[in-house]
């Protein structure tokens, strides 16, 4: 993906990426709170609308500043953004005016018409979340009748001749031995595997002990994508890195702050999607100055630019290729932020998770909790009820 | 490859984004980004719809010739992932328009 250029520079493209850009690469953009699904793993904690969420012609503005910033794309998002009743008109006005759209979704509110809808239109990009090949994996995460939902939406996509979706999994504990299914089933939607990491963030914070992937799914994992260039990653799986000397393709950086950043469904801005927690908030796009004085004037963001200290891995010969993880999770799980990685994957997160806490400040909670108090919540495989 | 003698042109659904270091090209059509990372090769990129060959918009960029090899490599990686087409020696748009004379390319002033 990085270009050959003209002139060895002074400074690695990475290094130019810390310091900032002047507009994110792209954002997140979570359009609404509510959801229908009640996901074990949900990092937002998504479930009832917020009351304060934007309106449409607030929304309407928030697109207006990102072409101004020339923001290429935004990744909208929830909760279930389709649950929004403007979210076509949304994403409509996001198209017209050069901010391309890819939206996250559970693919229960694609029906035929809505596919064909989506199909018609132009700089929009779809990922379908599935978190299981099977219905059984699937749904113990995400709820009865998920699975078949997300593969009936994925067969009116086809069936209106969408073109190549994504279908976006979360790699568990429980699916990283499926996933060459996963690339088979993508494969046979003519669509592309887009698979991502688990972080103890939202509703993961409580069930990410059970869920993220053993040391030997981590080694595994970082061997099958190196082999598979075409399976996209979001440049999630960095810290995988540190396994070998060849690295996965990607900026190979944490972007918090620096490339992107998440505005959540009240406008509130935070580093990252990963990090709906106050210590990471850094404005919201109703304040004087908007998104832009939020980008560019934030203390947080400002301080995420900053050279960062390897910490407690400075004496790692890996730290140059991890860059320390994941600054979500860590945080999540109660650790320092520059404390190894909770899945460290030369296994410093063990012993750093181990002396957590001895200094008595307790872990992290997760922000904004919109959970539906009265949700079913799926039953974790393994589960044998009394 | 891309060669000076050819003719080139920022793929229309390729929008480009200055930045300290140059600028990031992104793809809406197969959603790649692509960086530039020098000024003169922003420049270079976004002046080759509007002049004749490849060598004129080096020219024009006022890019000296021993540079022009890694020029061509970093324009070639352009080509490789669409963010530049190929396009017909005559610039769209401007059929009926006879091509600036070198010379004027030369000083900088592309008519």
């Amino acid at each position: 993906m990085v270009t050959d250029q003209p002139r060895a520079a002074t400074r690695s493209l990475a290094d130019d990426f810390k310091l900032g850009l002047e507009a994110p690469i792209c954002l997140t953009w979570e359009l609404t709170y509510a959801c229908n699904l009640a996901c074990r793993h949900c990092l937002s904690s998504s479930g009832r609308r917020d009351p304060a969420e934007l309106s449409t012609a607030e929304c309407y503005g928030v697109i207006d500043e990102l072409q101004r910033l020339g923001v290429f794309y935004v990744n909208l998002g929830g909760g279930e953004p389709m649950l929004r009743r403007d979210f076509f008109d949304v994403v409509e006005y996001s198209t017209a005016h050069q901010v391309g759209v890819k939206f996250s979704t559970n693919g229960t509110y694609i029906d035929a018409p809505a596919a064909r809808r989506l199909a018609s239109m132009d700089y929009l990009d779809i990922q379908l979340s599935i978190d299981g090949a099977s219905a059984a994996v699937n749904d113990s995460l995400r709820g009865a009748g998920s699975w078949a939902a997300a593969r009936t939406a994925m067969d009116h996509l086809a069936a209106a001749d969408f073109g190549a979706f994504k279908i976006s999994v979360v790699v568990t504990r429980h699916n990283a031995h499926q996933l060459d299914e996963f690339r088979s089933m993508a494969a046979d939607y003519g669509a592309q595997l887009r698979i991502t990491r688990l972080r103890p963030s939202g509703r993961g914070a409580d069930t990410w002990d059970e869920l993220h992937p053993t040391q030997q799914q981590q080694r595994d994992l970082y061997h099958w994508l190196l082999d598979r260039p075409d399976v996209l990653t979001g440049d999630s799986f960095f810290h995988l890195n540190a396994l070998g000397t060849e690295q996965l393709p990607g900026l190979n950086l944490c972007g918090a702050g620096r490339v992107v950043c998440l505005i959540d469904p009240v406008g509130d801005v935070y580093a990252c999607p990963f990090v709906i927690h106050d210590e990471f908030l850094a404005g919201n796009v109703r304040d004087s100055g908007g998104f832009t004085g939020v980008w560019r004037g934030s203390d947080l963001f400002s301080s995420l630019r900053e050279p960062t200290s390897a910490g407690a891995c400075a004496s790692c010969g890996a730290y140059d290729a991890c860059q320390g993880g994941c600054m979500a999770s860590k945080f999540f799980v109660g650790l320092e932020l520059d404390d190894p990685d909770p899945e460290c994957v030369l296994g410093h997160g063990e012993a750093a998770l181990a002396e957590r806490g001895l200094n008595g400040s307790p872990v992290p909670r997760p922000g904004a909790d919109h959970s539906r108090p009265g949700a079913p919540v799926p039953v974790s495989i393994g589960t044998r009820p009394g | 490859m891309v060669e000076l003698d050819e003719a080139w042109a920022l793929n229309q659904r390729v929008s480009l984004r200055p930045e300290r270091f140059g600028a990031l090209a992104y793809h809406f059509g197969n959603r790649r980004l692509s960086f530039l990372r020098h000024p003169d090769l922003v420049e270079v990129a976004e002046s080759l719809a509007d002049l004749p060959t490849v060598a004129d918009a080096l020219r024009a960029a006022g890019v000296e010739e021993p540079r022009w090899g890694s020029f061509q490599r970093a324009l070639g990686t352009l080509a490789s992932s669409d963010m530049i087409v190929r396009r017909d020696a005559v610039p769209p748009g401007k059929e009926q328009v006879a091509p600036p004379p070198v010379a004027a390319l030369a000083e900088g002033k592309p008519s």
